[in-house]
């Protein structure tokens, strides 16, 4: 017995500089082990009295559970500083960027007209969508424009050949505006009518600030009762959510062949808040929109009655918006599709 | 149109500033464009005359001018360089202290040792004009010494007004006045309409031979004229403020009437006249040489002026040069007539002419003004050119038009404007507009003035009220409607999905014009014959396009222009494509790949895109729409592709587009480099979608064996897949190509198709013999139909 308190110091010393989990492991095999030095003690416990054995055993026992705690100690550190090594070894630089980052993106236009279509979709407005080269009838004559009314210097037209129509006399052109889709509309579907139409429109002219070809989104409610007042409240509503400003927004008397009462939409400069500005040309209002009550021969062209009926309908031109609420300062880059450009948005 | 605020305040002089005139004009539907000072700022001007000049000692071009009108009485010495220097002429005079426009103030001076005290001033130099020829010449009877601006009431501002097409009848000061009295319940002084009693009797008969086109004339000799007799100035000031160059007196004084009373004239040489005025269309074949000097072979219904032997003008729109008024005139035959807006509308446009005349007229010109406005021209005419004027010779016809008579409902302006105004107020507005009202049991009978061509019905009667009372009063609310919940299909998706799906497989959506060159399509598509503009903006954007791949291709090479390297871009739209049933106007859907497969990185970004990348980006995304079980791919052709490397797209049993390499030969012509994939997709097939519709899944354990066959190289692969599904038994619940192999180990002649058969039984496991009987079958099969082996 007198030898285990060498023993049990030798083996914590042994469990101490042990560097590797198989080192501990042997270290316990060898003192704690059946055959291990200190259980060896154990034996000789038969050699002792009655009286001395329990506090000899009890030593021993002490012994070993001062080995095996020390050794479950030097285990969870070796186990530790292992996971801590595979750790540091597996860090990697988290800042290095990551694969495949690019994004696409949608062009300007598209999320414009998308986030008017969303606007007006929340309170019922469905997408109508025509075609692009319309015939002379849905284009000009069933929106009250006949042939040369002055109205129709106000668009310059492309004409079409028409070798490709099955055409019953009448010319073809790209249309000059959204507003055919409203007609074919009418014609076929019963009021009510909550429609917005967006889309390419075409006129034939290129500068500065105008492109042959651009966007329109055309809106048309039809119902019984409708009134300027509900147009007003509409545009003015429709104004400040896709703004998100509470700009102001008036109404001037204008005039479309196709609506009547007609109105030119201006709101509150965007960019100098009514101070004026290059954007409002120092006048504090921008001209956003046309707009006015569907006008009785629109109604009775397109087969609807306008004794029952009243409507309204109004023309955004989507570039123009898209150049005020991004800051774009030239038309001509919506179509240029540099995708340094595209990708801003 | 252009009109001088002074003008204007002769005709109506409410006690508001320029710019609650303009704020006002605005607001009642005129938009003004513009508003200018009619001169530079300036300060120190006096008219002054030249009392005498001599020669510059030293200056060849100089000249020593004595000079009246300065403030001190004294004469003064300028020197000055203009040509037309001269003695006794009367000039602006800037005296020394004086501030010219540009912030230019003039000292005394020393030019080549010649003292000069002030500057003489041409109209530029005071930004009062065009005119650069020298000096300013002023009136003979210019009063000297008083101050410049006093004496041109240069403190004045011109209006530029837009006048929508419907509103005619502002096409005037005394149209504008009109308004603005209106607005500001104040009275216009219409100039007083003075009667010229003739003091001879020279007449032309005038026959009305064209029906309504003109249902009414009046005309009047005007004998013993000095055509050479200036405008007075303050005439060819207000035309001036009025954009409009003096040109003689005859000419000022009908354009005069014209901006003031809004009425088109026209003045002929009576000389030239033979025998009597006709009105009447044009026959086929008559010619006519007009005051611009260029002959036109008239249309037929075109409306003349002719007389007795020849046309002597296009009605309404443009004077002949054979009947104008020379240096050498002597005698007048003045016109005032009304011509139909429906016989001069488009008229001019068809000539390619634009005359302030036309625009009146075909806009509507008031059918009662010709009397007042020959009465005005011939008084103004007398007083400038001298003469003595004859009876004003008017016919008219039957068919003038009448004052129309609208039916204005009470409960009409109550349901369309959401407002109650009392009756009071409606017949005020309209009667003040110049409407006759009386009243009815439910509203008003209006009868509409003779200026007002835009008002026929109800609606038009509602605007004129709304826009008196102010469009910016009148209430505001929202259509309310029933919360009716709509119908509402899952079997659609939306372009905007499809879209959004794309830009999450990292394209960039572009938008290229519809329009394309008619070479570049036909480089795409040449048996396709597009549909061509009549009237393109330019050559290459001349034909609508029958694809859009042209306009992708063309935004790629922008792109690549701009040091792009990695291109990957889509683009929806019509597309136009001519055939036996006329034009399809397709939706589309189309995009491009080139460059890397991934953008530039630390990693291995080297790999190209090809073939199956871009395939991949449209299986995913008809999984858009639940159907990507009924896509298929099939070798195909399109001109502008690579034949080997071309598939048609089907979806659902039918054709929907097409997938592939640029075709080596065009990639050629248009320079492009290798490697460029496009796609390009019809979009109603694509919006379909599938409603899902749940399987059972089975709880026992899925076994999977690997085949690797050996086939021809030129073996599709769909169709060892096709076949496999069908030999492989019902519990086949999966295949994969999980590798493809050619190389070393394998005839040059053969590929290796490596594939993963995943079996699944829904109510049992499935034990090994059942699997290898499968297999078997499958190997079998394959063996027999392709020649396949196993590795």
């Amino acid at each position: 017995m007198e030898n285990l308190a060498a023993l049990t110091e030798e083996a914590l010393k042994l469990v101490d500089s042990a560097e590797d989990l198989a080192a501990l492991d042997k270290v316990r095999v060898e003192y704690l082990g059946k055959k291990g030095q200190i259980s060896a003690q154990a034996k000789m416990l038969g050699k002792l009295s009655a009286e001395e054995r329990p506090a000899a055993g009890a030593k021993i026992n002490q012994a070993k559970q001062q080995v095996q705690e020390r050794i479950e100690a030097v285990k969870t550190r070796l186990e530790n500083a292992a996971i801590e090594a595979k750790l540091a070894e597996e860090t990697i630089d988290v800042t290095l960027p990551g694969r495949a980052r690019d994004a696409g993106g949608l062009h300007p236009v598209t999320r414009t007209l998308d986030r008017i279509a969303e606007i007006f979709a929340q309170v019922g407005y469905e997408v109508a969508e025509g075609p692009e080269i319309e015939d002379d009838q849905h284009n000009f004559e069933a929106l009250n424009i006949p042939a040369h009314h002055p109205a129709r210097a106000m668009h310059d037209t492309f004409y079409v050949e028409n070798k490709h129509f099955q055409t019953s006399g009448g010319s073809y052109v790209l249309r000059t505006h959204t507003s055919p889709v409203q007609v074919r509309v009418m014609e076929s579907s019963e009021p009510p009518i909550r429609i917005v139409c967006p889309g390419r429109v075409y006129r034939c002219d290129s500068d500065l600030t105008h492109t042959p070809m651009f966007h329109q989104i055309e809106g048309l409610v039809v119902d019984k009762n409708i009134s300027f007042a509900d147009l007003k409240g509409t545009v003015d509503q429709f104004l400040k959510a896709f703004f998100e400003t509470d700009a102001p927004v008036r109404f001037r008397p204008s005039y479309f062949p196709f609506t009547e009462p007609s109105a030119e939409v201006d709101i509150g400069c965007t960019q100098c808040h009514g101070e004026g500005c290059r954007v409002c040309k120092h006048t504090g209002w921008i001209e956003i929109m046309g707009c006015g009550m569907v006008h009785p021969n629109v109604f009775k062209s397109s087969g609807i009655d306008p004794e029952t009926y009243t409507g309204f309908a109004f023309g955004i031109g989507v570039e123009r918006m898209a150049m005020l609420r991004y800051g774009v300062n030239d038309l001509r880059l919506f179509f240029e599709n540099d995708l340094k450009f595209l990708q801003q948005f | 149109m252009k009109v001088s605020e002074s003008w204007l305040r002769e005709w109506i002089n409410p006690d508001i500033d320029t710019q609650a005139i303009v704020d006002q004009l605005t607001m009642a539907g005129i938009e003004v464009d513009a508003t200018e000072p009619v001169a530079g700022a300036f300060s120190g001007v006096v008219v002054g005359e030249i009392v005498s000049i001599e020669q510059h000692p030293d200056a060849d071009k100089l000249r020593v001018c004595q000079v009246s009108g300065h403030p001190d009485g004294e004469h003064v010495q300028v020197v000055c360089g203009a040509p037309n220097a001269r003695a006794g002429i009367k000039v602006p005079f800037a005296t020394v202290g004086a501030q010219l426009p540009g912030d230019f103030k003039i000292k005394k001076a020393k030019l080549r040792g010649v003292e000069s005290f002030g500057m003489l001033c041409a109209q530029t130099e005071l930004e009062a004009g065009d005119d650069d020829d020298g000096l300013w010449e002023l009136a003979v009877d210019a009063p000297t010494g008083t101050d410049l601006r006093d004496y041109l009431n240069l403190n004045d501002t011109v209006i530029e007004v837009d006048i929508t097409p419907n509103r005619g009848d502002c096409l005037s000061v005394r149209g504008l006045a009109r308004e603005l009295g209106v607005i500001n319940r104040h009275p216009v002084n219409a100039a007083a309409a003075e009667t010229v009693t003739a003091s001879i009797k020279d007449a032309l008969p005038v026959a009305l031979e064209a029906g309504d086109a003109c249902s009414r004339y009046l005309g009047r000799v005007i004998r013993g004229v000095d055509v050479s007799a200036p405008s007075p100035l303050w005439l060819q000031e207000k035309l001036r403020r009025s954009g409009i160059r003096s040109i003689d007196a005859v000419v000022d004084v009908t354009n005069y009437v014209l901006l003031e009373l809004g009425q088109p004239m026209h003045a002929f040489d009576l000389a030239k006249i033979d025998g009597g005025i006709h009105v009447r269309q044009a026959k086929a074949g008559e010619k006519l040489t007009l005051l611009d000097e260029q002959e036109v072979e008239l249309a037929e219904g075109t409306l003349l002026i002719v007389d007795n032997s020849q046309p002597l003008a296009m009605a309404g729109i443009m004077g002949g040069l054979a009947s104008s008024v020379t240096a050498q005139t002597t005698d007048l035959f003045l016109e005032s007539a009304f011509f139909n807006p429906l016989a001069i509308a488009g008229r001019a446009r068809s000539y390619g002419l634009h005359t302030d005349s036309s625009h009146r007229f075909e806009r509507g010109v008031d059918y009662q003004l010709a009397r007042d406005a020959i009465e005005r021209a011939t008084a103004l005419l007398l007083e400038i050119v001298g003469g003595q004027a004859g009876p004003v010779i008017e016919q008219v016809n039957d068919q003038l038009p009448a004052p129309a008579s609208v039916v204005l409902r009470r409960e009409r302006i109550k349901s369309g404007l959401s407002i109650e105004l009392s009756d009071n107020e409606v017949s005020d507005i309209l009667t003040r507009l110049g409407f006759a009202v009386s009243g009815t049991v439910d509203g008003w009978k209006v009868a509409v003035p003779s200026w007002r061509f835009d008002v026929s019905i109800e609606a038009d009667l509602l605007e004129e009220l709304a826009r008196i009372y102010g469009y910016n009063r009148l209430p505001t609310k929202v259509p309310t409607q029933s919360m009716t919940i709509q119908s509402h299909t899952e079997s659609q998706v939306t372009l905007t999905s499809l879209r959004r799906h794309l830009v999450a497989r990292r394209f960039q959506e572009v938008v290229t014009y519809s329009f394309i060159d008619p070479k570049l399509a036909a480089q795409f598509e040449p048996e396709i014959d597009p549909v061509a503009l009549q009237n393109p903006i330019s050559a290459d954007m001349a034909v609508m396009r029958t694809s859009l791949l042209p306009g992708l291709v063309t935004a790629l090479r922008y792109n690549l222009n701009r040091q792009q390297g990695r291109i990957r871009m889509f683009e929806s739209g019509q597309k136009f494509v001519p055939g036996a049933d006329g034009v399809a106007q397709t939706p589309t859907l189309a995009g491009l790949v080139y460059g890397p497969l991934a953008d530039e990185n630390w990693a291995d970004s080297t790999q190209k895109v090809d073939f199956y990348d871009l395939k991949g980006d449209i299986e995913s995304l008809v999984g858009v729409t639940g159907r990507e079980a009924e896509l298929a791919f099939a070798a195909g052709s399109h001109p502008a592709l690579h034949p080997g490397q071309t598939a048609e797209v089907i979806l659902g049993g039918k054709p929907i587009g097409v997938i592939g390499a640029i075709h080596p030969v065009l990639q050629g012509q248009l320079g492009l480099p290798d490697g460029v994939f496009v796609f390009e997709l019809a979009l109603n097939n694509l919006l379909e979608a599938r409603v899902p519709a749940f399987n059972p899944l089975s709880r026992f354990p899925a076994v999977r064996r690997d085949l690797a066959l050996v086939v021809d190289k030129t073996q599709p692969v769909n169709q060892l897949l096709q076949s496999i599904t069908d030999s492989a038994g019902d519990y086949l619940s999966d295949l994969k190509v999980f590798d493809l192999y050619v190389g070393k180990g394998i005839d040059p002649h053969r590929k290796s198709v490596a594939l993963g058969l995943t079996f699944q039984h829904p109510s049992r496991t499935l034990n090994d013999d059942e699997i290898n009987g499968f297999i078997d079958s499958v190997v079998a099969d394959v063996t027999q139909k392709y020649g396949a082996t196993l590795r």
